[in-house]
């Protein structure tokens, strides 16, 4: 068990320090930094002056092990649109993609368990088809198209929800969260509901599954046998049973949410890390190109890890990768 | 060689014993009303794509048939010349109809051609893997859980950060992403056909390695890889409209659906929805169908992989 903690650490690290390889050359091998660093109308000596301070001269992997040692310790350049260390930058617009991110994940469970349990309880209703129904359109409809649907009926026809930004936020634990005001909620939902659709129908499906599994085994059986009422036996011995995969996927789509929030964030006008990227693509402020991928990198590998060490923990039939035969 | 100038035996022996089998999987096929439906309207999508010189009011591309006096008018106006639009115009004076139709192509040809690719890539390295075995099957199927354990949006977004807009970047970075899919099916599949008779056979007859792999392993293996490849399309098509709707897919030149959506997105706040509605619901239409085909395929072509 040890062994396998172990190792599987060190496939972690591994994978951390491949990325560091790949972002180093995807950023000085395919790309000139000469270029995006120094402006066109500087003359010769000022240009040899900026490559020799920034070490673009030595051989690649002595500039390779320069920015490997920097970012091992936090520095991974400076924006040149903030003119800040593009770690800070990064870092001062994850509360807002937390708070998204967090919201829809909510929002899946609460729409998706008990529309889940419905359908899987009355199989054959109308309703149940339409959900399911509802629910394949949901995995295929484009999100940022459902996201500019949303915007056109509730934002301009109705008026009813502001269509971008995030309006006011409020200070908790030095952190400026939108949540916290009518207004900063009001900018939340549009986004929220939009990045929370494609789980939501995932936790649907998964759910109602379950019920259909457990639904004909002697457990159910039984405490309706010793006259459970229908609430208890549902809401206590059906539930317990089937929230094990529903859980499971919810930390793992977290992952997803945060990277499909590039997307949502973009059509919404939300201040988080995904516009930002997206933003730094465009102007390309490679050093936020570069401290985002690494950061969103780490966090993958993190969850990753969380997870398969969580299954080892829960279940030991599960083999770490490079137990098997 | 005389083994190798005789016919593959798997492929006398389909010629002959599948006509019947394809036609009973057709008619299984259009059996459910949703293939049907599904057929019907993927079959009017390619053709629109194909034939749109012929099929558009208007070619978008040719500045010369555009007119700035009829920018941004709603569905159903009428230009100056009496063209009628009937789902209005772009901010160039665009006919949206025209744009859409050869956006399809764009789309379609994206999508097709990265799914082609990615599952000759993927299926290939799979197949290998299997075959093979030992270190090169743990080497690539390594790379496949680490890649699969990361979002595609994020995988296309960080190639596409590197090398920029243009759609031959595009493609390249879809089949990047999407190879490993069909590298993990084929394995799976591979492994099973492997075991079975007539690889015993091919590799009784020695013959060479790549032609058991592409002649006798492959074409056993195809039914799955038929389905993924179906349901890729369409991820991959949904997957360029939200690249080129974030600005990092294809050129304003050669605008796919989701760039059309992308530049009708600031008129939408002031009210003209037009400009990006239609090729959403394009869009829309087209992953749909490419779904209920793909869905039906599966449970025609693999019963047991029912839901």
């Amino acid at each position: 068990m040890t062994a396998a903690v172990a190792r599987r650490l060190l496939q972690a690290v591994m994978v951390m320090f491949a990325m560091t390889v790949i972002v180093f050359i995807a950023i000085n091998v395919i790309g000139d930094p000469v270029d995006i660093l120094i402006s066109p109308d500087a003359d010769q000596i000022e240009r040899a002056r900026v490559v020799q301070a920034l070490g673009l001269d030595l051989p690649l992997w002595q500039q390779y092990l320069r920015f490997l040692w920097a970012a091992l310790h936090g520095d991974l350049g400076e924006s040149y649109v903030y003119n800040e260390p593009a770690i800070r930058v990064i870092l001062q617009r994850l509360p807002a993609t937390l708070e998204l991110a967090v919201s829809a994940i909510l929002i899946a469970i609460v729409v998706g368990v008990p529309l889940g349990l419905y359908a899987g309880l009355r199989p054959d209703g109308i309703l149940s088809r339409v959900i399911m129904t509802v629910s394949i359109l949901g995995f295929s409809l484009p999100t940022f198209w459902v996201g500019l649907v949303l915007i056109m009926f509730f934002g301009v026809q109705l008026g009813w929800l502001p269509s971008g930004g995030r309006g006011q936020t409020a200070e908790l634990f030095g952190v400026q969260w939108a949540f916290l005001t009518k207004d900063g909620l009001a900018h939340l939902i549009l986004p929220a509901v939009n990045l929370a659709l494609f789980d939501a129908c995932l936790i649907l499906r998964l759910t109602r599954a379950g019920v259909a599994e457990v639904l004909p085994l002697d457990f159910v059986k039984f405490a309706r046998a010793k006259g459970l009422r229908e609430t208890r036996v549902i809401g206590v011995h059906v539930s317990k049973n089937i929230m094990i995969p529903v859980v499971t996927i919810i930390g793992l789509e977290f992952g997803s949410i945060v990277a499909f929030s590039v997307v949502t964030e973009s059509v919404f006008s939300w201040p988080g890390m995904g516009k930002l990227i997206i933003d730094s693509i465009n102007v390309l402020d490679r050093p936020i190109i570069t401290a985002y991928l690494m950061a969103i990198v780490a966090f993958f590998v993190i969850i990753n890890l969380v997870v398969d060490l969580t299954y080892t923990a829960l279940d030991p039939r599960v083999r770490l990768q490079g137990e098997g035969p | 060689m005389s083994v190798d100038t005789l016919p593959p035996p798997m492929t006398t022996e389909a010629e002959k014993g599948e006509e019947a089998p394809f036609r009973v999987l057709v008619r299984a096929f259009f059996r459910s009303p949703a293939a049907i439906a599904g057929f019907v309207l993927l079959t009017a999508i390619i053709g629109l794509a194909l034939l749109a010189p012929l099929i558009a009011p208007q070619n978008p591309y040719d500045l010369n048939q555009l007119d700035i006096m009829d920018s941004r008018l709603p569905p159903g106006s009428q230009s100056m010349t009496g063209m009628i639009f009937w789902l209005g115009t772009d901010d160039q004076g665009r006919d949206m109809l025209s744009g859409i139709i050869y956006g399809l192509r764009i789309s379609l040809g994206v999508g097709v051609s990265s799914a082609l690719f990615a599952a000759l890539f993927g299926a290939s390295l799979g197949l290998l893997a299997a075959y093979v075995g030992g270190r090169t099957e743990t080497a690539i199927m390594r790379i496949v859980d680490l890649q699969l354990s990361f979002p595609s949006i994020l995988v296309a977004l960080m190639i596409l950060a590197f090398l920029g807009k243009g759609i031959l970047n595009v493609v390249l970075a879809l089949v990047i992403v999407e190879w490993a899919t069909y590298a993990r099916a084929a394995r799976g599949t591979a492994l099973v056909e492997r075991r079975k008779e007539y690889m015993e056979a091919a590799e009784s007859l020695a013959i060479p390695r790549w032609r058991i792999l592409f002649v006798h392993l492959l074409p056993n293996c195809l039914p799955p890889l038929i389905v993924i490849a179906t349901v890729q399309v369409a991820r991959a098509i949904s997957l360029e409209a939200t690249l080129s709707f974030l600005g990092l897919g294809v050129p304003i030149t050669e605008p796919s659906l989701g760039l059309l959506v992308a530049n009708g997105y600031q008129y939408m706040l002031s009210g003209m929805t037009w400009i990006s509605f239609y090729p959403g619901v394009a869009l829309l239409i087209t992953v749909v169908a490419i779904n209920l085909v793909g869905d039906r395929l599966r449970d025609v072509l693999n019963p047991r992989g029912r839901e």
